[in-house]
């Protein structure tokens, strides 16, 4: 048997996380189906909830903004070789920059505020970024254990300034102070009546800019080719006069500050107050969003839009289907990461030799073969 | 603090510590072998669930604890089959392990049970009770052996025991037996490994099931011994925290004894200092429970002593061609 090929790009680009995509919806399908109710109602319900109308659509959109920056976090790491799952404490922390910033400016106008709130995420989300990276290029210790362990500082951190330090008094809750009406990132509905009363915000203009701008940093500019070099090959990286250590560093901060971006949109977009845990999960989806779209700007911009979707069907599911909720997402979100990150390998194979079968050379050597009969 | 409430405090930091030990010896036992486990919680979460689960339906601890030990070892092979037959990437399958035990145990306990994802309170035999060791009541008058041997030693739950019990046998098969050379070698220099015609990947998946019945154990012990069924996410990141511990024992068994009952301890004390005072500065609980994750990432920085995992660790085993 001849060597395998590599897949053509649209095959690994496209089909594979497809293919890989359908195998979560069809286990968690199974998973709906084994628990007594109709996979296929679920996946009804969750499409009209997700995109049904504007209200849904703006829904989806709020969260997809979210997922787009966790997302675009995850995947600079990647192509500088570096695993972030520390998204969840940056975007955490950063929070804390945005509100500081918030607060201080909310009387002026929003569009002092938000760029000084972008700034304030960047710049914390950054901070919890680079702490990791700095430790991984100057102390040699790993990357993902430390954003592990920087997540649950994040927490601890935020848990004691929410309580001790933000909250004002007369506040019961662990949570910081209202802002201001006209500090607050204006709605998109304000402008286009049927996302009214949904969260969608300016901020999602902050998310297309930042998917061009990592695109062209990643592709065209001398960093990103750096930055993709060492994420290839370390070693030569080094050769090619690439400091990794700089490089490294870089990276962690750039994906702390594009977390951070989280930040933004729920705290001066959303909640427009600091809160526990505002972040969720979605440093965790940021991965699978990441992985979904293949680490390109344009594969995670569709990518964050299904799991936007998802989540806000999800979150409608439980008002149609009675028993079903959110959790039905979560185990589609795990399978996702199942199947496209760590079982990447189960269809590729298979999907090569298919492909191969389909390929001039491969005709040939059958046309070979047939000819030459089957013992030569 | 008297005596007593030192006893007490280190009576908490026994219970709290054995999940962790349990968990950090799972790990042992995986990233000895090459292969990186941030899956732990996963696993001691969906344990913790068939325990309760089958605890709950039965009334019996002990089934409760096989399954457990079921579905942790099923769920360690699924994590092997990524991230060692399909050479996967490991951290990832960790990742994808733990989201999926948490979205599992949440959706199946609130479609089981309509109780918010708990299960039913357990009671009598569905949960392990404490044991008293022998001469535990005659001694008890004895000043201090007495209410030591009595309040401290006695009366924990099968499990403690287990788990501490687990060290001498972990270092046992580590250092003096065959099984524990080949172990140790396949993390470090799988190639060699594979020369001598040891399959690596059989040594891996041997590895990981024992990981993954330590799972199960510790687990159980959050639904059917130290709690009294299964609660939303009721491991609460115990999972990284072995981690930590397994870091900050540089993967040897003693040591991580040491570590777990270190951090079992600044969990006990961080429960009893809620609200305590220190020369009128009163101690943010938060900064006790940080304290180990940032022990970790000081160690790992290599400011108290440089840790060094398993050198082949992380990277799946590719067969030359």
């Amino acid at each position: 048997m001849s060597a395998l090929r590599p897949l053509p790009r649209w095959a690994d680009i496209a089909l594979l996380p497809l293919l890989n995509l359908a195998l979560a919806f069809l286990v968690s399908g199974l998973v709906v189906l084994g628990i007594g109710h109709n996979p296929f109602m679920a996946i009804g319900a969750i499409i009209t909830g997700a995109f049904g109308s504007g209200y849904n659509i703006g829904y989806t959109l709020y969260y997809a903004t979210n997922f787009v920056f966790a997302g675009l976090a995850v995947a600079v790491a990647a192509h500088g070789g570096l695993f972030n799952i520390g998204g969840n404490g940056q975007a955490y922390v950063a929070g804390l920059g945005v509100i500081v910033v918030a607060l201080a400016l909310q009387d002026t106008h929003w569009l002092l505020v938000a760029p000084a709130a972008v700034l304030a995420a960047a710049l914390f989300g950054g901070f919890w970024g680079f702490i990791p990276g700095w430790l991984q290029a100057k102390r040699g210790s790993h990357v993902v254990i430390t954003t592990i362990m920087f997540n649950f500082i994040a927490s601890a951190l935020m848990i004691y300034m929410l309580n001790r330090v933000l909250k004002p008094a007369g506040v019961s809750g662990p949570e910081s102070a209202m802002i201001a009406e006209t500090g607050r990132m204006p709605k998109l509905g304000q402008f286009f009546a049927p996302f009214n009363y949904t969260p969608v915000n300016l901020t999602i203009i902050l998310a297309i800019l930042a998917l061009v701008g990592v695109y062209v940093l990643v592709w065209h500019t001398r960093f990103g080719y750096a930055l993709r070099v060492m994420g290839q090959n370390p070693t030569a990286a080094r050769y090619a006069g690439i400091s990794n250590s700089r490089m490294i560093m870089l990276a962690m901060t750039l994906s702390g500050a594009l977390a951070g971006m989280v930040a933004v949109n729920e705290v001066l977009g959303v909640q427009n107050r600091l809160v526990l845990d505002f972040m969720g999960d979605v440093g965790f989806v940021g991965i699978a969003v990441a992985l979904m779209g293949r680490n390109h700007p344009v594969g995670i911009a569709f990518a964050a839009l299904l799991f936007g979707a998802l989540y806000q069907g999800g979150n409608e599911l439980q008002y149609v289907i009675s028993g079903l909720d959110r959790t039905v997402v979560v185990i589609i979100q795990a399978l996702v990461i199942l199947f496209t990150g760590a079982m990447e390998g189960l269809f590729r194979p298979g999907l090569q030799r298919t492909l191969m079968l389909f390929s001039p050379e491969q005709k040939a050597e059958a046309v070979a073969r047939a000819t030459v009969g089957p013992e030569g | 603090m008297d005596f007593n409430t030192i006893l007490s405090v280190l009576d908490a930091t026994l219970r709290l510590s054995t999940p962790l030990l349990l968990a950090c010896l799972a790990g042992l036992y995986s990233e000895r072998s090459g292969v990186f486990d941030i899956g732990l919680e996963g696993k001691m979460l969906a344990a913790a669930f068939a325990a309760g689960v089958v605890a709950a339906l039965t009334g019996s601890a002990w089934l409760g604890l096989l399954a457990a030990l079921a579905v942790s070892v099923m769920t360690t092979m699924l994590q092997g089959a990524a991230a060692i037959t399909l050479k996967g990437n490991q951290l990832i399958a960790g990742v994808a392990i733990n989201m999926l035990a948490a979205g599992l145990t949440t959706f199946l306990g609130q479609q089981w049970f309509r109780q918010g994802g708990r299960t039913p309170q357990l009671s009598g035999d569905g949960r392990f009770g404490p044991i008293d060791l022998p001469f535990a009541q005659q001694l008890s008058g004895v000043p201090i052996i007495g209410p030591i041997y009595s309040e401290l030693i006695s009366g924990h739950y099968i499990l403690v025991y287990i788990a501490f019990l687990a060290v001498p046998v972990t270092a046992y098969v580590l250092y003096r037996t065959r099984f524990g050379l080949r172990l140790r070698a396949v993390g470090e220099n799988p190639k060699a490994v594979d020369t001598a015609g040891i399959s690596v990947v059989k040594m891996r998946y041997q590895a990981i099931f024992i990981t993954g019945l330590l799972c199960g154990l510790a687990g159980a012990y959050f639904s059917i011994a130290q709690g009294s069924g299964f609660g939303n996410n009721m491991t609460a990141g115990k999972g990284f925290i072995a981690l930590a511990a397994l870091i900050f024992a540089k993967w040897k068994p003693l040591p991580a004894m040491f570590t777990c009952l270190l951090f079992g301890f600044l969990d006990a004390l961080q429960i009893r200092l809620q609200g305590a005072r220190l020369f009128d500065v009163e101690i943010p609980v938060q900064a006790i429970q940080a304290l180990p994750y940032v022990l970790t990432v000081v160690l790992l920085a290599g400011f108290i002593g440089k840790a060094v995992g398993p050198k082949a660790g992380g990277v799946p085993y590719t067969k030359e061609r």
